[in-house]
């Protein structure tokens, strides 16, 4: 048995006073314990310095010790005029600002673009508080009432007809295409072995067009006599809103389940009605600006944000596709997200731009602009499809097992159990793929569209600010301009993140 | 005897060649308490899981409350109301409060108001004793508490038939009997209860009837007292041996 396990026990010798050890907290201490405190950390340290010395001190000198803040042309930011070595030249963006932010834009409409961002700030900014109340109101003005708002506002023109005049364009155009499509069957028949076969089929197709176009034919009436009455949208609008508004009240319950879907129609069609009026859409709305004119900032937030919009929905029905038990559409989802995935992003531009239109009928035109937006939203889409699949398979097949026998139907277990549980798996994964989708916006300037980046390739061909570090300076203001973004979507994101796994917080 | 809520007539299931199910007859009367047990994968999960159509079946027929349901499933979502499950692995919903997940069936499939949905929720998170975790997240709470409100979710859809596939099996021994109490004030109050189940002494003290399975079929069907003291056939004699020491 030893001392300590003794019972009793008394000190034999004192113990003697020591200096105090080596100190671990402040400055001092952690310079001691996290920065040298072994052979590699030291090796570290002085790689990290290294960097700083290298990097951050030159960039620092750059951009604000040696830049020079004011000028009116190229004179300012040369080294023989400023007595010193140039940095930054920030009279340059200054001078170019307007044509980072609006492109070729024409001066006097700049407002409508001002007014747009405005306007879209004034509508996400809420929308991405949780505190703040009425979010569906929000993000149906966000989502739905905005783009449109900002397509009269950004591109123009107003419109002759409404809902029933849309219906029966659309209907008109499939029924001429069938019709067309049977044509050429049996125009193939003449030359073909299986002639009368493909003239029988040919004929079918056909027929069925013609049927197609008697079935439409009252819709397409009611058309063309209010194009004749020339009163504009106004009658076409009150007949849209009658019929969608009956439509929605009957969908709903009919009057078992109150007027509340009636009042929402009704009102949103009244918002509707408020903005044509305001915008003079009824009589041919702002001037109309070609999207060939857009540019920097504008095309740049344009693209992004349609693609971050559009890309999310599409990537959500491939991914349930996918894995869809029905073949046709397990098939289509898996050719197209192969498809999209195994061509780059600067192909799909090329093909949309330069080989679509050699493929459409020629009185078919798509803008230049808007098949940029559907190259970016399907390629876009595909990726966040493969993301989302990853956050499909980790959800546990019980999760809809169990809303399954709570008696919830496919569409409300995916939309309500599965979808959100495999969207908070996978959010940094779709935002890794918007913040990438937002700087391959800057591949648009390969295919005549003058984004950003390509506002201020354009701008370095002006011969007034030609200087040594007018390319430098450019490329850096865009670059944080880019960051800021980037940055900011990135740190939302961890927020939006942290919020949602609440949880799996114990 | 009346009419039998739940009946099932001439059942069988095949896994690709493997035959699972083979020719189950069982009938159900409203308020009996059925445990069913056997060995593992002798399929006693497989026939309960048919009952609500989580699983397919070839041949025969089930019929719950006057709802048939056949091997094209075509009444699946009428079935589904009418029979509440609980899992062994509870399944609570992850990203959904005790509360949401207790209201998000009569919301969306009875469409009834949020505050009424709330009010019954709350009636039968009281009744399973876990009302003052309303709010917290399924993942916040012990394995036999999330059981618990597993069967209050289930509850809240007035459920004619109860189906437990071993509800306990995933529990500490200390949280298999708060369960078990619940199920048993449930068969008190007359619900009608199928239970895949290894605890005899569950089925000793709530059982109508035992079903003992081997092989995809029902082997031997009885009273607890008659179905503990007397097995007649071999392979249940076997099994009784094996778990009751």
């Amino acid at each position: 048995m030893t001392d300590i396990m003794a019972s009793s026990y008394v000190r034999q010798d004192l113990v003697a006073e020591r200096p105090a050890p080596v100190k671990t907290t402040g400055f001092v201490g952690f310079v001691r314990t996290r920065l040298l405190n072994s052979p590699t950390n030291i090796l570290l340290t002085i790689l990290g310095l290294l960097l700083i010395w290298y990097i951050v001190v030159p960039s620092f000198k750059f951009l604000l010790v040696d830049a020079v803040w004011s000028g009116k042309d190229r004179t300012a930011c040369l080294a023989e005029n400023v007595g010193h070595p140039v940095g930054a030249c920030w009279p340059f963006i200054q001078a170019k600002s307007t044509q980072l932010i609006y492109g070729f834009y024409p001066e006097a409409e700049r407002w409508r673009v001002t007014l747009t961002f405005a306007l879209g700030a004034v509508l996400l900014l809420p929308l991405l508080i949780p505190r703040l109340p009425a979010k569906s109101v929000n993000a149906g003005l966000f989502f739905f009432a905005f783009p449109a708002v900002a397509f009269f506002l950004l591109h123009g023109g107003g419109i002759t007809g409404f809902g029933v005049s849309w219906v029966a364009g659309l209907l008109q155009l499939f029924a001429d295409s069938i019709s067309g499509a049977g044509a050429v069957v049996v125009g193939l028949s003449k030359t073909s072995a299986a002639g009368p076969l493909l003239w029988a089929i040919g004929s079918v197709i056909a027929l069925i067009g013609t049927l197609l176009h008697w079935v439409i034919f009252p819709l397409t009436w009611l058309r063309d006599q209010m194009q004749a009455a020339g009163q504009g949208p106004w009658l076409d609008f009150l007949i849209t809103a009658v019929v969608v508004s009956v439509i929605l009240f009957v969908l709903g319950g009919g009057a078992r389940a109150g007027l509340r879907p009636l009042i929402t129609s009704l009102a949103t069609f009244a918002g509707i009605a408020a903005v044509i009026k305001l915008m003079g859409l009824d009589h041919g709305g702002l001037p109309i600006v070609d999207t060939r004119l857009w540019g920097g900032l504008l095309v740049t937030l344009v693209i992004a944000i349609t693609g971050i919009v559009a890309s999310l929905p599409i990537g959500v029905a491939l991914a349930l596709g996918r894995r869809s038990t029905i073949p046709l559409i397990r098939i289509f989802s898996i050719t197209y997200i192969e498809f999209w995935r195994g061509v780059p992003l600067i192909t799909v531009l090329f093909f949309a731009t330069y080989m679509l239109p050699l493929f459409l009928p020629g009185n078919f035109t798509v803008d230049g602009l808007v098949r940029a937006l559907i190259g970016v939203s399907l390629f876009t889409g595909a990726y966040q499809a493969e993301n989302l699949r990853g956050g499909l398979a980790a959800v546990p097949r019980g999760q809809g097992e169990a809303a399954s026998a709570l008696g919830l139907s496919w569409w409300k277990t995916t939309s309500l159990i599965v979808l959100p549980q495999a969207l908070r798996h996978v959010i940094p994964a779709i935002v890794n793929s918007f913040i990438s989708l937002f700087k391959d916006t800057s591949l648009v300037s390969i295919v005549a569209l003058f984004d950003l980046l390509g506002s201020l390739r354009a701008s370095f061909a002006d011969p007034v600010w030609t200087t040594p570090s007018t390319a430098f300076t450019g490329f850096a203001f865009v670059g944080i301009i880019y960051f800021i973004f980037c940055f900011g979507i990135s740190r939302y994101s961890l927020f939006v993140e942290h919020r949602l796994n609440a949880h799996r917080r114990n | 005897m009346s009419d039998p809520i739940v009946k099932i007539s001439g059942l069988n299931k095949w896994y690709g060649e493997f035959h699972v199910l083979r020719d189950i007859d069982l009938d159900v009367t409203k308020g009996e308490r059925i445990v069913i047990c056997g060995p593992s994968g002798s399929g006693k999960s497989t026939l309960i899981r048919c009952i609500n159509a989580l699983e397919e079946f070839q041949e025969g027929e089930i019929v719950v409350d006057g709802i048939e349901l056949g091997p094209n499933l075509k009444h699946v979502d009428a079935v589904r109301r009418e029979v509440g499950m609980v899992f062994q692995s509870f399944n609570l919903f992850p990203h959904l409060t005790v509360l949401d997940n207790c209201t998000l069936a009569p919301i969306w499939v009875r469409n009834i108001p949020k505050k009424d949905a709330e009010a019954t929720a709350m009636k039968f998170l009281e009744r399973v004793k876990i009302p003052h975790q309303a709010n917290k997240f399924p993942g916040q709470m012990s394995g036999g508490q999330q059981q618990r409100v597993a069967i209050a979710r289930a509850l809240t859809m007035n459920p004619k038939v109860m189906l437990f596939d071993e509800p306990t099996s995933a529990l500490d021994p200390e949280m298999v009997k708060e369960v078990l109490d619940t199920m048993v004030d449930l068969a008190e109050e007359g619900m009608t209860m199928l239970v895949v189940t290894h605890e005899m002494g569950f089925a000793k003290e709530v059982a109508n009837r035992v079903v003992f399975m081997d092989a995809g079929q029902i082997i031997e069907a009885n009273t607890p007292n008659e179905f503990f003291a007397a097995p007649q056939h071999a392979r249940t004699k076997l099994f009784l041996s094996q778990i009751l020491r």
